[in-house]
């Protein structure tokens, strides 16, 4: 199967999932870090609780979306307690086709006068 | 924070031990960052109400996930998975079956308003605690009684109705005004009986019920006001619909298909009718007073009707039973006894699953121990296990509500008849509900012992080459468990044998005429015309020499009511000049006798030896002196080694001279005694004098083949007589014989299903056991035989184990069948507990199931190879 094949099966993605996508596509991340980038991102409006990102974080091991790297960030901040997830190509993919497919969502949506046009 | 780690407890524990930390430092972070209590207590707030939701999705989707994992390792056993269902299945199956038929029976409130207030009114003598009413007394008791709220009194009765081509026979009952009132019952089309309805000489009024509506009158909306012309045992009367009652009404059996009103005239209340007990009575008790106090006060009114009419009412006490409980003794241990079996069953399949469980947990200990090492963790694979245990139940458990409503009709004979409820119990809602609370008591009884049992030994052991698993307490478990599936078993064959044995023994009781080639109907003969003996003795005649003359019939004859029928009573008072015991009064147990009216030949065409004496003959007239032909006991209790022939008694208003003696016959059935019999020439009696005895019932013997043969030939026969008169019942004796112990039959049959299942269930599970241990000692036993063991020996060390535990199982089998006999032993009708023979073929069935058991192990072991077991050491 090709990735964007492999990609497609996931979609549509659930939000939690996606923002944790978008929040590890420039750096590996911990679990706070990713928490505050969504509600940065989101202007407060996603506060994704422990639960819910935790949830997700265990069903995208498992679907190999994201990867736990054995290397840690060369940060000062970095703390041993911690632990930080990587995205994979797959995950990536995943979030690319999703991005695509609701970039596809709002064209029809204008093409209807239901979406604002592009600024 | 010690909060939230408690809290975090929801979650699984793998997920857990994953992320606990993490998830806690982000709530301190959060905490810290909160500023003011209020957004703490927000905080807070939001970590509660978010891990309860969280905590419960994590937890389904390790349950999609192992659901999934374990379909998939189902799929690749499924002898396996078949075999835990069906284990479920039976259990399941047989314990709802039999809950379904004791809960309707036993527990279910009746379908009337406030059932727990209503109650039954009886008579009592001494040795019988519920007879009927008479008029009178039923009358004078309410007169008097304060406790009751309002009652009522019934009787069965019996309409033939022409609703379609030919006349048919209807079963139902005369209810007074009060009754449908007590019951809280109302009709769902039309009105109920009101005072005028039930008036002495009113015009006949009619309830149907749903299902004669249903089936006679097609569910016709406006059936009400519409007439029938109907035929009753002794008069003919129009009766106007008045209504349809519920579904669910089945008063006061639930053979009933229609209701009229009693209409008791002057006559009902003749002082003479004070002794002729024939109601069925229901009050409802006022609101708090208790059934106690009802009863209390009964007691003391009938101790005054006793004072007042010392001679009908000698003896005679009231008896106030909760409506509930008026089923019989016997039904009720029936019932008990059936449930405990279906309770042992379910317990011999748990324990058949908990080591069927066990075995393949064994088995798959290297690929349990693999998972765990390659970071399932040992929880996880726990969890997997109980999932997989909680599946195989569950399906085994849906399986089983779908044998037990194919079950349960089968079981519905066990339902007396005499019940005021529906004859036949539906798997409903509540039974449900049990057989899932059942399954999952099941499923983690004794699904979870074997997965942490497993779980505990999933290590690096088993990871190890050629590990030998089992031995020791895991051993000790399984054999315990087979143990106890052994005693079970034993429990329920002896049980099972010995209400073989007592139905046998029914079943061989002589009913004191021929069962085999006879077949029988009744002629209901229409009145008013059949109320002259002329009309009925032409009848009688034109029938009995057309029907004699058939080729292959060797004898017919009339008479009132045959043995083991529907009517087993028509008991009246003997008196005889210088009876021994004259002060015995009218209801003195000994001075009666069931009459009959018979016709010449019926003797003959039952079978019934005339020992003394002749049969009654067709010049036996009104015009020639009254005789009788009495029983044996008769004749012995009146004239204990004297000559009977000759001698006089009286009898239904009447001198009666006996001319024959014939042997004595079981009327109310196989198991009860029956009182001393007379019967009268059909032609002694007056014009419309006792018409309820006119001889309507035919019984012809046939010299071979099915008599039901010629039902046909007869019918057309009585039908050339009299187009008008009615054909009912038409059956061969031997069936009607054996309808009498139909609901023994039935508990055989159910009971011995029962043991088979267990029989069969502790004849796998002793297999899995000594076919495990056998192939965990291969290695052993191949060293033995290369060291020179021979096969005997071989043998014995499988044998020696089974022989254990048969011994065992089986002595504490006995041990429990006796005390289980003892606890139903008015079910044995006189078979002793402790029957050699019952116990005696339990036993060698449990050999037989032993040795089953042990074969194919033995086989196995016999066939190693010493080379290639210890090649593969």
């Amino acid at each position: 199967m090709s990735d964007y094949r492999e990609a497609q099966t996931f979609l549509p993605l659930q939000s939690a999932t996606f923002h944790v996508l978008l929040a590890l596509a420039d750096e590996d991340r911990h679990g706070y870090a990713i928490i505050q980038d969504v509600a940065e991102r989101t202007g407060g409006a996603i506060r994704l609780s422990a639960g819910t990102l935790y949830r997700s974080i265990q069903r995208m091991l498992q679907d190999g979306l994201i990867v736990e790297p054995r290397e840690r960030p060369a940060r000062e901040d970095d703390d041993q307690r911690r632990r930080y997830y990587r995205i994979t190509a797959l995950g990536a993919a995943v979030a690319r086709a999703e991005a695509r497919r609701l970039a596809d969502l709002v064209k029809m949506a204008r093409a209807r006068g239901l979406a604002p046009e592009r600024a | 924070m010690r909060t939230y780690r408690l809290l975090l407890h929801l979650y699984p524990a793998p997920f857990r031990h994953e992320y606990g930390d993490e998830m806690a430092s982000i709530l301190a972070r959060r905490l810290r960052d909160a500023s003011r209590p209020i957004g703490r207590a927000t905080i807070w707030a939001r970590a509660v109400w978010e891990t309860l939701g969280n905590a419960l999705l994590v937890h389904l989707d390790l349950l999609r996930q192992d659901l999934r994992y374990v379909a998939r390792t189902l799929k690749r056993s499924p002898a396996f998975a078949l075999t835990a269902v069906a284990i479920v299945a039976l259990g399941i199956g047989a314990l709802t079956a039999a809950f379904t038929v004791a809960d309707f029976v036993l527990i279910r409130p009746l379908p009337y308003g406030d059932p727990n207030r209503l109650v039954q009114l009886w008579e009592t003598t001494p040795g019988y605690l519920a007879m009927e009413l008479s008029p009178l007394n039923f009358r004078d008791w309410m007169a008097a009684a304060r406790s009751f709220e309002s009652a009522g009194v019934s009787h069965s009765e019996a309409l033939t109705m022409v609703t379609s081509a030919e006349p048919h026979r209807f079963e139902g009952a005369a209810l007074s005004a009060g009754v449908l009132p007590t019951l809280g019952v109302s009709p769902i089309i039309g009105r109920a009986f009101n005072e005028a309805d039930d008036a002495a000489g009113a015009p006949g009024t009619i309830l149907l019920s749903y299902s004669l509506w249903q089936t006679e009158f097609g569910g016709d909306p406006g059936i009400v006001d519409r007439r029938i012309d109907a035929q009753m045992d002794i008069e003919r009367d129009t009766f106007t619909v008045i209504g349809v009652m519920p579904r669910d009404f089945h008063y006061p059996s639930a053979d009933a298909q229609f209701w009229v009103t009693t209409r008791f005239s002057a006559d009902d209340y003749a002082p003479a009718e004070r002794s002729n007990n024939w109601l069925i009575g229901v009050a409802r008790l006022r609101p708090g007073v208790s059934r106690e106090q009802a009863q209390a006060e009964a007691s003391l009114i009938v101790s005054d009707l006793r004072r007042s009419y010392p001679e009908e009412n000698k003896d005679t006490g009231a008896r106030v039973v909760s409506l509930r409980d008026g089923v019989s003794v016997r039904s009720r241990l029936l019932l008990r006894a059936l449930t405990a079996a279906a309770v042992c069953v379910l317990l011999v399949a748990g324990m058949n699953l908990a080591n069927l469980l066990l075995a393949r947990g064994l088995e798959r200990r290297r690929e349990l121990a693999v998972r765990a090492a390659m970071g399932a963790g040992r929880e996880r694979v726990v969890r997997q296990l109980m999932t997989e245990h909680l599946l195989l139940a569950a399906v085994g458990g849906a399986l089983g509500i779908g044998l037990a409503a194919l079950g349960v009709p089968l079981l519905s004979q066990l339902v007396p008849s005499n019940l005021p409820i529906a004859s036949s119990p539906t798997v409903d809602g509540r039974v449900v509900a049990l057989a899932v609370a059942l399954t999952a008591l099941t499923g983690i009884a004794f699904g979870t012992v074997p997965a942490i049992r497993l779980g505990r030994h999933v290590d690096v052991d088993g990871l190890h080459e050629g590990v030998r698993a089992g031995g020791g307490r895991r051993e000790r478990l399984r054999s315990a468990l087979v143990l106890a599936e052994i005693a079970a078993s034993v429990v329920l064959l002896v049980s099972a044998a010995l209400l073989i044995r007592a139905l046998l023994t029914i079943q061989g009781t002589d009913p004191g005429f021929g069962v085999n080639g006879v077949l029988t109907l009744r002629a209901e003969l229409p009145v008013p015309q059949y109320t002259k003996v002329a009309t009925r003795d032409a009848f009688h005649a034109r029938v009995l020499h057309e029907v004699r003359a058939l080729p292959g019939v060797e004898a017919a004859g009339f008479i009132s009511f045959l043995p083991i029928s529907r009517f087993r009573g028509g008991i009246w008072p003997v008196k005889v000049a210088g009876d021994a015991d004259p002060s015995a009064g009218v209801r003195g147990a000994n001075n009666v006798a069931a009459l009959r009216y018979v016709t010449p030949g019926h003797f003959a065409a039952m079978a019934i030896p005339l020992t003394r004496g002749r049969d009654v003959t067709e010049a036996d007239t009104q015009q020639r002196p009254f005789v009788a032909v009495v029983s044996e006991s008769f004749a012995r209790r009146y004239w204990p080694g004297q000559e009977p022939i000759g001698r006089h008694f009286g009898l239904a208003f009447a001198d009666r001279e006996v001319v024959g003696v014939v042997g004595d016959v079981r009327f109310r059935g196989l198991e009860r005694t029956s009182e001393p019999q007379v019967y009268l020439p059909s032609r002694q009696v007056p014009d419309n004098w006792i018409t309820f005895y006119a001889p309507r019932a035919l019984a012809v013997r046939v010299a071979s083949g099915p008599p039901s043969a010629f039902a046909p030939a007869v019918r057309a026969i009585i039908r050339h007589a009299d187009p008008n008169v009615a054909v009912t019942e038409v059956q061969t004796l031997a069936d009607m014989v054996d309808g009498d112990t139909a609901s023994r039959a039935t508990q055989v049959r159910v009971l011995g299903a029962f043991a088979a299942i267990a029989f069969v269930l502790a004849a796998v599970g002793l297999h899995g056991l000594l076919s495990f241990a056998v192939s965990q000692r291969t290695q052993e036993i191949g060293v033995r035989v290369a060291l020179g063991a021979q096969p005997r020996d071989v043998v014995r060390m499988v044998v020696a184990n089974a022989a254990e535990l048969g011994a065992v199982g089986l002595s504490l089998g006995v041990v429990l069948a006796y005390a289980a006999g003892r606890s139903m032993e008015a079910l044995l009708a006189g078979v002793r507990p402790s029957d050699a023979e019952a116990l005696g073929a339990a036993v060698a069935l449990t050999a037989v199931m032993l040795v089953a058991g042990t074969l194919v192990p033995v086989l196995r072991a016999l066939r190693i190879n010493p080379i290639a077991a210890i090649r593969s050491e």
